[in-house]
């Protein structure tokens, strides 16, 4: 899966890259976050419960980031297990650019599923995330934004984009003073991504 | 032979004797049957389709609530599932058979591949344990199509060195290149036979049991064979001798091939029983079918057929790659290339033909037979090439078939490919079908169509295959590890009723109907007098099942040998009671009349006198009437006929409509014309659900994305139309009954016959080919491109 799409979020830049390395601001946004931890510098770990119905599962995801360059962007990798429902793995690349009204915080992810949630899921998995993207950065916006509502730049989803996967994700060449502390979003991406095909799954599980 | 009795006989349409409880919920299948104590089985499968296993930690799911126990593959060390036919390279080396283990051994090669079982006193527990086993996995670029597998990048089985299974051959490659060579023309197609999954309305389910008092095992389990599985299980898997381990095969809800095979699960349970102490139950839930149930299909062939100016058929040349999937599953090897490309020859005179096929492993559920087994994919592509020679000679395509038809003339029939075809018909099935379909009448359709912007074609598939599977010798010198004769038990009650026990097995095709009616015929007995017991181990003597379209003409000749000794032996009882010779005892109608007398007895008598024989031959006879019987056919039968399908297809959305669709087959004898009907039915929905709907897809990576009935389209009844069946038959004549079988035709005649009504459809707009399935999509991108 290839998703890209932008979102006008109503704060300042540095603002905005503070709040997305804010672990309580992420765990407010993401649905069903339980736990979030460190794991190394640049890696970390979270756990998401999702229930739809009589359907349950549990998502642990691991992230490690690369390319980091505060408040600019970075990149990520990682990859959500979902147990017997399968997993999803794949990168992320994102970007701060000042905005009139805000931030615009650019995004581009290349993904892929397994097991159950390709099996079931897969042609939905798209526009499945699509929406799960959006739904996060609306309560993001929410959280971070000034009061002031600002008006969301549609994501575009889905393009073909060969970013992310092919992607160096050594972190060689990073500066100490960039050294990454927080929970970056795009881990809560990724595991939203995840969350929204398992929803979709579920869903799918009890119309047969 | 006696035709019909008090309407219930030989050619009666009898209504199914089993429909009742089937139709009332009243069905036992495996999921009914419920052990004292039962536990419940989950297994744990991969979601990779290639990847080493570097750890699992089974300790959260062990401690969970209600788990009784946790197994991988570490634990469970017992013999791989085996293949039951060896085929071998055209070299003489024999295929490269890789250990199938029932639970992971260290690498996991297909998503859906089993990596652990949890036992649990509930199924959802069990399921939420699953959750907790925490498995590492080295994830392995992944051979998910038959090209990506043939460069051997990737392996599935390291140890072989290679994807190729086996690279085997058939027929005389220089005569066929030198006949090619001197052919007026050649025509020249590209195939592929679309992967499907068989989607068995019961999933598959197996309950395993151990008594400690007396050692046995029993497997309940959703199979065609059951005596099969008990040999393979008993002998390679577990090592359990034969006389502790009983299995049953109750009720079974469609298998369509994919409930012969001896599957992991079934071995998973019977080995754990004891383990945990409790009967355990495993239930395939309709997601874990799609990726466990072995699949069907799956063919890529570059054909040449060439021909003489005439039109003749001068030679066929077949190359073909075959997917295995990951692992040989019980009968793999043998479908694409004996059952396949020994049908080559179809019902016309090519004199030689060379198949070859390649045998590949790739990072997929296993292939085997699905209805029709390697039959549908020679008839397709047969048919297909037909056809396309006839437009490219410009010979119209029912004459070209015509030109080179096996006149009726010529039985026994000895093709360039190992068969000798026994009886047939071809001209008379196709004269009509093509009166039935109004082959005529179709211009006035097609026109009358494009007045509603429709576009309209027919095809037709002239279609032969082999089946009543099969000749112990025969296939045994063919590398089949078993013999495939039947055999049948016939238990008179000391009152006179009587239970048949056979060797095959029902999994709704109406043996329990069909069966009663041979005996009912033959000993003159009123169908509530019949029962039919099939299915258990420790019932049935023993038995090679049903697949192949064998029931009948195997399996209902042994029962019919079997009834013939009751007889002979019932007139010997008779014929001292009545005091006469027993050749003067002539039996009809349920009675044993003295020749030109009025002196008699009933069936009845007969039966008591044999349990309560005060007086009995007994210087002759034992006591008792009960005569078993195992019949080994001479040859395979073959059935064959003509299937002629319309369609009307909208240019604006590339939609098929299968407006007509009639199948006139050549069965042998018919039995029971209602379930007949009933079995073209069901196969001819298959085959229109290859042809237009049902595709099994597969990512780059090796994950099934069309795992669900959301993008696995079944055919429905709205895709169908009302069918014209009618059977046109010449009799087997290897068989006292008569019979060949008819439970593949339909899937075996049908998908050529949708395609080139497709193809016929689009000709005029320049579309040249369409693969299976033709969906909407493909149609439509077609017909934008050839504009």
């Amino acid at each position: 899966m290839d998703m890209s799409g932008e979102y006008l979020v109503p704060a300042p830049r540095q603002k905005v890259w503070e709040a997305l390395n804010d672990p309580e601001v992420l765990k407010q946004c993401i649905p069903g976050c339980e736990e979030v931890n460190r794991t190394s510098d640049t890696g970390f770990d979270a756990k998401v419960a999702a229930k739809v119905g009589p359907v349950k599962a549990r998502f642990a995801g691991a992230v490690t980031l690369s390319d980091i360059d505060p408040p600019n962007g970075y990149t990520i990798s990682g990859e959500g297990k979902g147990g017997a429902a399968g997993f999803a793995k794949g990168g992320a690349k994102v970007a701060l650019e000042d905005a009139d009204g805000g931030t615009m915080l650019k995004y581009e992810v290349n993904a892929q599923v397994g097991g159950k949630l390709a099996q079931i899921g897969a042609r939905l998995i798209d526009s499945t995330a699509k929406k799960m993207a959006n739904d996060f950065f609306k309560t993001f916006s929410e959280v971070v934004g000034e009061g002031s509502e600002a008006p969301a730049a549609e994501a575009s989803a889905p393009v073909t984009a060969d970013h992310g996967k092919d992607k160096d994700m050594t972190k060689d060449g990073i500066p100490a003073e960039n050294e990454y502390h927080g929970l970056h979003w795009t881990a809560a991406l990724t595991t939203v991504v995840a969350i929204g095909s398992l929803i979709w799954f579920a869903m799918t599980a009890l119309s047969f | 032979m006696p035709d019909g009795n008090n309407g219930t006989g030989i050619g009666a349409s009898v209504k199914r004797i089993e429909d009742f409880r089937f139709l009332t919920g009243k069905g036992h299948y495996t999921d009914d049957i419920d052990r004292p104590g039962q536990s419940y089985a989950y297994i744990l499968r991969s979601p990779h389709a290639h990847a080493k296993i570097t750890s699992i930690d089974t300790s959260a799911a062990k401690a969970a609530s209600g788990v009784l126990a946790v197994f991988t593959g570490e634990d469970m060390q017992v013999g791989s599932l085996p293949c039951g036919w060896q085929v071998h390279s055209k070299d003489g080396t024999p295929m490269h058979e890789p250990g199938h283990p029932p639970l992971a051994q260290g690498k996991v090669r297909y998503v859906g591949d089993q990596v652990a079982v949890v036992i649990a006193d509930t199924y959802a527990q069990a399921k939420d344990a699953a959750e907790m086993i925490e498995v590492g996995y080295e994830i392995l670029p992944s051979a998910a199509t038959m090209d990506a597998a043939l460069t051997d990048k990737s392996l599935v089985h390291d140890e072989i060195g290679t994807n190729l299974c086996f690279d085997w051959e058939i027929g005389d490659e220089a005569e066929v290149d030198a006949a090619i060579a001197k052919a007026a023309h050649v025509t020249k197609i590209d195939l592929v036979n679309n992967r499907l999954v068989p989607n068995a309305m019961e999933p598959r389910a197996a309950v395993g049991e151990f008594d400690p008092a007396t050692g046995e095992y029993t497997l309940y389990t959703t199979s065609q064979n059951p005596h099969v599985i008990r040999l393979l299980m008993g002998a390679f898997v577990l090592s359990i001798p034969e006389h502790k381990l009983r299995v049953v095969a109750p009720d079974v809800g469609g298998g369509f091939g994919s409930k012969i095979y001896h599957y992991a699960e079934e071995a998973i349970v019977t080995w754990a029983a004891p383990k945990v102490g409790r009967p355990i139950k495993w239930v395939a839930e309709r997601a874990e079918s799609f990726i466990s149930d072995a699949h069907g299909r799956d063919n890529i062939s570059h054909a040449e057929l060439a021909l003489d100016k005439d039109g003749k058929f001068l030679a066929l040349k077949v190359q073909t790659k075959a997917n295995m999937g990951a692992y040989l599953s019980t009968f793999a090897p043998c479908v694409p290339t004996y059952l396949s490309a020994t049908l080559l020859a179809g019902t016309y005179t090519t004199p030689v033909i060379h198949a070859n096929v390649k045998a590949i492993f790739t990072n997929t559920v296993p292939v085997d037979a699905y209805r029709g087994a390697g039959r549908p994919e020679a008839t397709y592509l047969l048919e297909r090439i037909v056809d396309q020679a006839a437009r490219e000679t410009g010979i119209d395509k029912v004459e070209i078939r015509r030109r080179n038809f096996i006149p009726a003339d010529a039985f026994p029939y000895q093709t360039p490919v190992a068969l000798q075809y026994d009886s047939g018909d071809y001209e008379a099935t196709l004269s009509s079908a093509t009166k039935i379909a109004d082959v005529d009448g179709f211009a006035a359709r097609k026109a009358e169509a494009a007045s509603r912007g429709k576009l309209r074609g027919m095809g037709f598939s002239t279609y032969l295959e082999a089946c009543g599977i099969a000749p112990s010798a025969v296939v045994g010198s063919l590398g089949a590890r078993a013999g495939l004769y039947e055999s049948a038990e016939v238990r008179v009650h000391p009152t006179g009723s009587v239970t048949v026990f056979t060797g095959t097995h029902s999994h709704g095709q109406g043996h329990e109907t069909t069966f009663a009616q041979l005996v009912s015929d033959r000993l003159g007995l009123p169908l509530e007098n019949i029962e039919i017991s099939h299915g258990d181990t420790n019932k049935v003597q023993f038995g090679m099942g049903t697949y192949g379209s064998r029931s009948l003409a195997v399996g209902g000749e042994a029962l019919i040998r079997a009834v013939d000794k009751i007889i002979d032996k019932a007139k010997k009882i008779a014929a001292h009671v009545l005091e006469a010779s027993a050749e003067d005892i002539e039996f009809k109608d349920g009675n044993f009349t003295v020749a030109g007398t009025d002196r008699s007895m009933a069936f009845g008598d007969v039966a008591l006198t044999a349990y309560v024989p005060h007086n009995f031959p007994h210087d002759e006879l034992e006591p008792g009437l009960d005569e078993k019987a195992f019949y080994d056919p001479a040859n395979f039968t073959y059935p064959g006929g003509c299937h002629i399908c319309e369609v009307e297809i909208d240019p604006d959305t590339g939609t098929v409509e299968v407006v007509n669709f009639t199948a006139v087959d050549d069965i042998g004898r018919v039995i029971n014309p209602m379930i007949v009907e009933g079995q073209v039915h069901g196969g001819v929905a298959q085959g229109i659900g290859q042809a237009l709907l049902e595709n099994a897809v597969y990512d780059e990576s090796g994950q099934l994305v069309t795992g669900s009935f959301m993008d696995y389209t079944m055919p429905r009844a709205d895709n169908l139309p009302s069918f014209n069946v009618a059977t046109q038959s010449t009799l087997c004549t290897h068989n006292t009954l008569g019979v060949k079988g008819v439970g593949e035709v339909g899937a075996i005649g049908s998908p050529p016959a949708v395609i080139n009504a497709v193809i016929d459809a689009l000709w005029d707009k320049g579309v040249r080919d369409i693969s299976m399935p033709a969906t909407p999509e493909k149609i439509w991108s077609a017909l934008q491109a050839a504009e």
